[in-house]
């Protein structure tokens, strides 16, 4: 399977200010990807350039094996909902289907008409008068209504209700259910993420701090509670990600291949939260480097 | 038909949550043979979840030979666990009562009792994966 996206070394600079830098990814095809990671970690820039609306400075990067350069061929086959959801405020939601009809060559008006009624919208309503939910709906039915094969979506449901949050994404499932269609989402809110992906990406300064399908990750990463020792005691092949010591107790989060050895500790599972902030919170501490280097040893 | 539901939080896998209310269900005699599963479509639809959620939960359905699918068509039901083979085990309930009577006598209250049969639940679960 080729990647539907391919990062290599990829950076973009503002003058002095780097807004990605030295970014390396491989995203496979035909999974709900889920992107998180602190403000200011790269996630906009990087879908910006992804969809072709940003030039990298430095690196290079493939979408769906071309080079994003705005090209018309390249954009009929990705669809992109920016940040906050994004419509013309003065347009009807007629004219928004218009417009997506003239914009692309692949349009499916009858997809576009059906979901406008599915979701209870006025044609000739103007987008500026809808709720945000609604606003949001519409931004996502001109994305899907072009029958993209790779649809990014920057953190569509930051602004919204839980109710539209969660309508969003019903309805972004249907159309992954329905097309096929391979998915980049990102966002702040894990439990929606939990739900949605089935592949998470975790970007921290511009570095992928971990990457993997969901169920494999979860597998892979326990939480050992044991006396206290140090991490060099514990058995070969066990990467620590975070350890925390008390008088007598160490607790360590760690990630195996395999079978997690047994041992005298008592281990369980993270959730998916608690395995995003342990490599969020990594990737913050001070001098955290390349993604092998372990952290808070007590030495 | 019957509707999933997700409980996020609980700690299962989603797709074996899906699993395990088939099954459930069925025990209950609310499926049985030849009923039709909702479609991957349908139930993403209302539950909000990824399509390969669904997708494995019905493959493991399959391989579990509770359930199969016909391309085109949909996930069919392929054997019934219905009420009959509950009450064929009136013995067992007998056996469970007769231990949650020893448990109350030990002290322990319903949610005590209730967290005691998951755990001893869950790990018999685990030790015949």
């Amino acid at each position: 399977m080729t990647a539907i996206l391919q990062a290599h070394a990829l950076g973009k600079s503002y003058g002095r200010r780097q807004a990605l830098a030295d970014c390396t990814l491989e995203l496979p095809p035909g999974h709900v990807i889920g992107l998180v990671g602190p403000n200011g970690a790269g996630k906009t820039t990087l879908l910006k350039i992804a969809c072709g609306m940003l030039a990298p400075t430095t690196g290079q990067i493939e979408v769906l094996g071309e080079q994003p350069d705005g090209a018309t061929s390249q954009l009929a086959r990705v669809g992109y909902v920016a940040q906050d959801t994004p419509t013309y405020a003065n347009l009807s939601v007629a004219d928004h289907l218009t417009l997506g009809a003239r914009m692309n060559p692949g349009w499916d008006a009858k997809l576009a008409q059906a979901r406008i009624e599915q979701l209870g919208l006025q044609p000739r309503q103007k987008a500026g008068r809808l709720s945000g939910g609604q606003r949001a709906q519409l931004a996502l039915t001109l994305a899907v209504a072009k029958r993209p094969e790779l649809l990014i979506l920057d953190e569509p449901v930051a602004s919204l209700d839980p109710l539209a949050r969660r309508d969003f994404l019903r309805h972004l499932m249907e159309s992954v259910a329905e097309q096929g269609t391979s998915v980049i989402l990102s966002s702040h809110l894990i439990s929606d993420l939990e739900r949605v992906c089935d592949y998470l990406v975790v970007l921290v300064s511009s570095r992928v701090r971990l990457a993997g399908e969901v169920d494999e990750l979860l597998a892979q990463h326990h939480r050992i509670v044991c006396a206290r020792r140090q991490e060099s005691d514990l058995p070969a092949g066990l990467i620590v990600i975070s350890a925390e010591h008390t008088d007598r107790q160490s607790t360590f989060v760690v990630r195996s291949e395999g079978e997690l050895p047994a041992g005298d500790w008592s281990a369980e599972h993270l959730e998916l939260e608690d395995l995003v902030l342990t490599y969020l919170e990594r990737g913050a501490a001070p001098g955290a480097g390349a993604a092998t280097r372990p952290t808070g040893a007590a030495r | 038909m019957i509707d999933f539901h997700l409980d996020v939080r609980s700690g299962v896998a989603p797709y074996q949550q899906i699993v395990r209310q088939v099954r459930q269900a069925l025990l209950l005699g609310l499926l049985a043979e030849g009923d039709k599963l909702p479609t991957v479509k349908e139930v993403v639809a209302k539950l909000a979840i990824n399509p390969n959620t669904v997708s494995k939960a019905y493959r493991e359905l399959e391989h579990l030979g509770l359930a199969a699918a016909k391309p085109g068509v949909g996930t069919f039901i392929t054997r019934s666990l219905g009420h009959a083979s509950l009450t064929e085990h009136g013995p067992l309930q007998q056996e469970l009562r007769a231990w949650m009577d020893k448990a109350r006598a030990a002290g322990l209250t319903a949610p005590g009792i209730e967290a005691m049969f998951q755990n001893t639940l869950r790990e018999s679960d685990e030790e015949e994966k």
